[in-house]
């Protein structure tokens, strides 16, 4: 299990590593480069003084020189600035990075709450009536545009009824005040929901019909155990561990709807940050935060890989190969 | 002699099958009237007398009327016509991205799947390692690149539809996982399959093999995944030109209808409608489609339905 689990972790250090280098060097290729941003902005700036800044930053450099150069750096902990925020990068990204856990945490539990009962309840009766609707609901879900979706519940519950904000985020402090914070929380929230949820109820409908037409299943049936016996103690384990390797894939996915919801409800996240960002062209910061986006995607698939292990204990005893 | 023997080709049989899934039925109808209506756009216009691109301060934010059957926008432009055309953008890039990355897919899928071994282990991993990244944030970042930079000639970047060709290749470099996946896993099978193995007994190459025995069985794969993607990428579009990265205005496409929407969502909320259910319903019909020809093409595969 330990041997397994480290050779992911080695694996996402190196996935890590690549896409440290490749963000920096597509940073590179951003319109402006820092010193004509910083000529721009000093009226009194000779070109020799240009010229000796280019030298200074060594922007001129081979990008391997300059990528090794920001790597050392980095490692000791010296990211830079932000250009917009004029800020350490740090300083900057950590908020937004815990405003985006809520957010992410909030959502993925919610949808997991949610979508696991309704594709096991589907998969229970398939073909139904019920399984139809679950179906129809599910596609849907999959097929709405976010940022159409979050339109939509801003138009429903902001313009026409007024009983929520329509974006922006709380920063009233004060125990009896925490329902006001939460109030901006509601429409990101159920946006990203509703975004995850047909995917998850399809991937666990998928797997637990495909579960439940296995051998072991009829035996647990015919020694007298109760349907739902069935699939809560001898099904659901087994059809989770498909459902766990999909879901983790869609780590990635759920952050890019995260960056969608922020941006729309002008949430101060990462998704929002790294927008900002990109269209400011704050380099540093896009590419911290970048980053720090890349990490919490590799530490869900990780997370994803543990939960696999407990799910599967098969493959403590055999060389992982997928 | 002749007799009455009723039997069905493999393709009168896939017909039938699709024919009884009536929602991927319905989906292509209303596909085909959707790419009719956008194709027709200029006919519309000029069946109204308008001009999609006439702006007209002072008729800001008709309501619907004989001339304007959706009413009109901020600018005074009549929005059904601007939908129309949007919907020419929007399908037009949608198709041809989804085509790209399903031969990209293929590609990478048929290699993966016929080789096996390093290769696969290599390409697989590439191919998740490309699904669980963060990708919209990255492809933000090649939406912005300064184009120049990497050394494309004026020719290129000058043109006017260089916002089109770049928002294509952004959209097929993220679409071409599920396609890679579907066909990997079908060319596994088929490798093992008997008139394989005897063509590589004959002495085929392997890019025979690989073109001439196994390329034409993938075609039903091949198909479902392009059509599931096509609903993927159309989405991708419409998200990357909402954020201001895709297609520019003036040229309307579905998503950056909605861009300009969302900062008059307060004056005129029924902008924001429109643009927004016609990306839904196109891409709730690919995918209704393709799951409709999967169950056509490969009834075994029933219920084994792949990520969408």
């Amino acid at each position: 299990m330990t041997r397994f689990l480290l050779s992911r972790l080695i694996q996402s250090v190196l996935v890590l590593a690549v896409m440290s280098f490749v963000i920096y060097g597509l940073m590179g290729l951003m319109p402006g480069d820092p010193v004509d941003l910083m000529v721009s902005a000093d009226p009194n700036m000779t070109p020799a003084g240009a010229a000796h800044l280019r030298d200074l930053y060594g922007v001129d450099k081979p990008i391997i020189e300059r990528y090794l150069n920001w790597a050392g750096a980095a490692l000791q902990g010296d990211l830079g600035y932000s250009r917009l925020h004029t800020q350490p990068v740090m300083d900057v990204m950590l908020p937004a990075l815990k405003n985006t856990v809520v957010l992410l945490g909030l959502s993925f539990a919610l949808a997991l709450i949610i979508a696991l009962p309704a594709g096991i309840i589907a998969a229970t009766r398939p073909y139904s009536k019920l399984d139809y609707s679950i179906n129809l609901l599910a596609f849907a879900g999959i097929s709405i545009p976010p940022f159409w979706l979050a339109l939509l519940l801003i138009i429903f519950f902001a313009v026409v009824l007024g009983v929520l904000p329509a974006g922006g985020f709380g920063v009233h402090s004060g125990a009896g005040e925490l329902w006001e914070n939460l109030r901006y929380l509601v429409l990101p929230v159920a946006s990203l929901t509703i975004a995850s949820i047909g995917g998850h109820t399809r991937y666990m409908r998928a797997a637990m019909i495909e579960t439940l037409r296995q051998d072991y299943i009829r035996t647990a049936r015919a020694k007298g155990l109760s349907k739902s016996q069935v699939v809560i103690a001898h099904a659901l384990r087994n059809a989770m561990i498909p459902v766990v390797t999909v879901i983790a894939l869609d780590f990635g996915y759920l952050f890019s709807g995260a960056l969608i919801t922020e941006t729309v409800f002008a949430y101060p996240g990462m998704g929002k940050l790294i927008f900002d960002a990109i269209m400011g062209n704050d380099f540093n910061l896009a590419l911290l935060a970048l980053l720090f986006a890349t990490v919490l995607t590799l530490f869900g698939n990780f997370l994803a890989d543990a939960a696999y292990v407990w799910l599967d204990p098969r493959l403590s005893f055999k060389e992982v190969d997928r | 002699m002749n007799t009455q023997i009723s039997g069905q080709s493999p393709h009168a049989l896939t017909w039938r099958r699709f024919r009884k899934h009536r929602l991927a039925c319905a989906s292509g109808i209303i596909l085909l009237l959707l790419a009719l209506a956008a194709v027709s756009a200029p006919l519309v216009e000029m069946q109204l007398g308008v001009d999609a691109r006439l702006v007209d301060l002072l008729g800001r934010f008709a309501p619907p009327s004989a001339n304007h059957p959706l009413g009109t926008d901020e600018l005074g432009r009549d929005l059904l016509v601007r939908l129309l055309y949007g919907g020419r953008v929007s399908l037009f890039v949608g198709l041809t991205a989804a085509i790209f990355a399903a031969g990209i897919g293929t590609l990478i899928g048929l290699l993966s799947g016929y080789y096996g071994g390093r290769l696969d282990a290599f390409l697989m991993r590439f191919t998740d390692g490309v699904i669980a990244l963060p990708l919209l944030p990255l492809l933000i970042v090649l939406a912005a690149l300064d184009l120049s930079k990497i050394g494309l000639s004026d020719e290129i970047l000058g043109s006017e539809n260089l916002s089109l060709y770049r928002i294509i290749v952004i959209v097929v470099l993220a679409g071409w996982t599920t396609v890679a996946r579907l066909v990997r896993s079908s060319a596994l099978t088929l490798r093992e399959r008997d008139f394989v193995k005897a063509a590589e007994a004959q002495g085929a190459s392997a890019r025979r093999v690989m073109m001439v025995h196994i390329l034409p069985n993938l075609a039903s794969p091949i198909i479902v995944a392009t059509t599931l993607s096509a609903g993927n990428i159309i989405l991708l579009e419409s998200v990357l030109s909402f954020l201001g990265l895709g297609i520019q205005p003036p040229t309307p496409s579905w998503g950056n209808l909605l861009t300009n929407a969302q900062e008059l969502i307060w004056e005129a909320p029924n902008l924001a409608f429109y643009p927004g259910i016609l990306i839904f319903i196109t891409v709730i019909a690919f995918n209704f489609l393709g799951d409709g020809l999967q169950d056509a093409l490969d009834p075994r595969a029933l219920n084994l339905r792949h990520k969408s």
